[in-house]
């Protein structure tokens, strides 16, 4: 890299000025999230300060003692967990093939899925709610509010950045290496299991991680696509901006509720996101 | 061992799973696009249309300035988000004191979710209440307000886009750099090479696989954004934030406008596929006559 030792003092200065802006513009609009859970009613519209005062505790206690939150809080982490293991098993299948067969066609396939990711969501609505409602019934069961919905739904988005993601990374792990299994009498299911997800696990937690706050994060699907069971975190955020006024305070305590268990997630797997990304670049 | 069928095979469940809930509701869409369906029509049934949605939406004229404005918003925020991704990344490449604590921090706005990206930045933005246009007006005098100036608008949602998405590129791009091999560019160096030379010649070209998945992912999230910028500003003042997805979204939703949504949704799925394989024609070739 263009980074040797040679760095200068100057080059010093320059560094950690930009990382102090930059983390100061990244944690003032967190900080004020957190300021605004912090107040009731009455205190956030008085004058704008980054002081809080007193803590109304009101905000955090009332939807964590709601039932209703609570299970949304647990849809969501059932619906991106599943989603993103099971988009990762996929994508690990998929980007295998894709990388060591000569299918016909796999080019096209390829950029087919990633379109996938490129519409427009909102008209994809009504034949989604068909689709869920009409043709995905068993009696009176039907996809609709259900969790194993959203989890398929999830993969027509998330699937296409996968693929996309853990194609480098296939494409990346020399075939010589599964060559060399096949040669010692190997399964193709051994090699995938023993050569090909070991050396590509840090990039499939890259994967992972992604999806799975892609998934966490997704609003205009699960609030048209469920009613009462299967609804989740983002929803119930929407649920605070209501025809008599939005209720600010808990709307932003939701919101900080609703990245811890990302966030532990993130510093889990940050080092692995960094290795993984790097292993998926190493080519030619 | 490599028999097409077990190719085919380890593909079929992805496939599957696209097909059923990502074709057929895009083959649905595309046959309501021909017909005219209005829920609160004197009908209320879909009646053949034939290519009239598609005619109705070159004369749309709020359609193609929110159109427009889509890809002013698109470009402007991935531009910077990238430059700024690469800037940042390159810098984390090596170590310095408090470079986990600035990375972690860095990854933050990636985990807040849009529709709380959106209100946060709403809170932050609105006059009366929020702090920048407290502190712009007390410290410089400037009015600001982005609920009458469509500059302010507009610049705000930017400004937003930026914050939530420069950690992602800052990520793939840091992947990218980290593992891309030292000698090319040591020996450059000491060949005479000036730092820029070598980041023209021999880094942009090397990182281009890593940049255009970046910029693909990248270009396809903001062209279809909705929800940060609907909270943030309504898609006002007038329609200088009504992004195309909005303004999808709104003909779908309260108006139940279906053959006309899904004309408009076809229109800007094709328009972004097209741009995107243009991208890659681009980019792939000024990036082998560079290596």
């Amino acid at each position: 890299m263009m980074t040797n030792k040679s760095r200068s003092t100057l080059g010093w200065i320059g560094v950690y000025a930009l990382w102090i802006v930059m983390t100061l513009i990244t944690l003032i609009p967190i900080y004020w999230m957190f300021v605004i859970s912090a107040r009731s009613r009455v205190q956030l519209f008085s004058r704008p300060s980054f002081i809080i005062s007193s803590f109304y505790q009101n905000n955090y206690i009332e939807p964590l003692t709601n039932p209703t939150f609570q299970r949304y809080l647990i849809n969501s982490i059932v619906i991106a967990t599943s989603n993103a293991l099971l988009v990762a098993t996929l994508a690990v299948l998929a980007t295998y093939a894709l990388s060591r067969w000569k299918l016909p066609g796999s080019d096209n396939i390829f950029f087919w899925t990633i379109t996938n990711r490129m519409a427009p969501p909102a008209a994809f609505l009504l034949p989604l709610f068909l689709l869920y409602t009409r043709v995905f019934k068993l009696g009176d069961w039907t996809m609709f509010d259900t969790r194993i919905g959203l989890i398929l739904l999830y993969c027509v988005f998330n699937l296409p950045f996968a693929v996309w993601l853990m194609k480098g990374i296939m494409d990346g792990i020399p075939i010589e290496l599964d060559e060399a299994a096949f040669v010692d009498g190997a399964s193709m299911w051994t090699v995938l299991t023993r050569v090909i997800v070991p050396l590509a696990a840090p990039g499939i937690a890259v994967t992972v991680i992604l999806t799975w706050i892609f998934a966490w994060n997704e609003y205009l699907f699960a609030a048209q696509l469920t009613s009462v069971n299967a609804r989740t975190i983002t929803t119930g955020l929407a649920e605070f901006v209501t025809v008599t006024g939005t209720n600010w305070g808990e709307m932003a305590a939701v919101a900080m509720i609703s990245m811890l268990p990302a966030l532990v997630f993130l510093i889990f797997v940050q080092r692995y996101i960094v290795m993984g990304l790097t292993f998926g670049a190493v080519k030619e | 061992m490599r028999s097409n069928r077990t190719g085919w095979g380890l593909l079929s469940p992805t496939l599957l799973i696209l097909i059923i809930i990502g074709l057929l509701p895009f083959l649905y869409v595309l046959v309501v696009g021909f017909f005219d369906w209005n829920v609160f029509s004197a009908t209320g049934r879909p009646s053949w249309a034939g290519a009239n949605n598609y005619r109705r939406l070159v004369f749309d004229s709020d359609f193609l300035f929110s159109l427009r404005r889509t890809f002013a918003f698109t470009g402007i925020a991935v531009g910077i988000e990238m430059v700024l991704g690469f800037l940042l990344a390159s810098t984390l490449v090596q170590d310095f004191p408090g470079k986990a604590v600035f990375r972690t921090i860095h990854a933050l706005p990636l985990l807040v979710a849009p529709i709380a990206v959106g209100a946060t930045w709403r809170l932050l933005t609105i006059p009366g209440l929020g702090l920048v246009p407290f502190y712009l007006d007390r410290w410089f005098g400037f009015d600001y307000r982005t609920g009458s100036y469509a500059t302010h608008a507009f610049v705000t949602t930017v400004f937003m886009d930026v914050w939530h998405w420069t950690p992602f590129v800052t990520l793939t791009m840091l992947a990218g750099l980290s593992s891309l091999p030292r000698e090319p560019m040591e020996q450059a160096l000491v060949d005479g090479a000036n730092r820029a030379q070598v980041l023209r010649f021999l880094t942009i070209p090397m990182m281009m696989p890593v940049i255009v998945t970046t910029l693909f992912i990248r270009l396809m999230d903001a062209l279809r954004i909705v929800d940060e910028v609907y909270l943030l500003t309504g898609g006002g003042p007038g329609l200088s934030t009504h992004y195309v997805g909005i303004y999808i979204w709104r003909a779908v939703l309260p108006r139940t406008d279906y053959g006309y949504g899904s004309a408009m949704s076809l229109l800007v799925l094709y328009l972004t596929i097209v741009l995107a394989w243009l991208l890659f024609i681009v980019l792939s070739r000024v990036g082998r006559q560079q290596s």
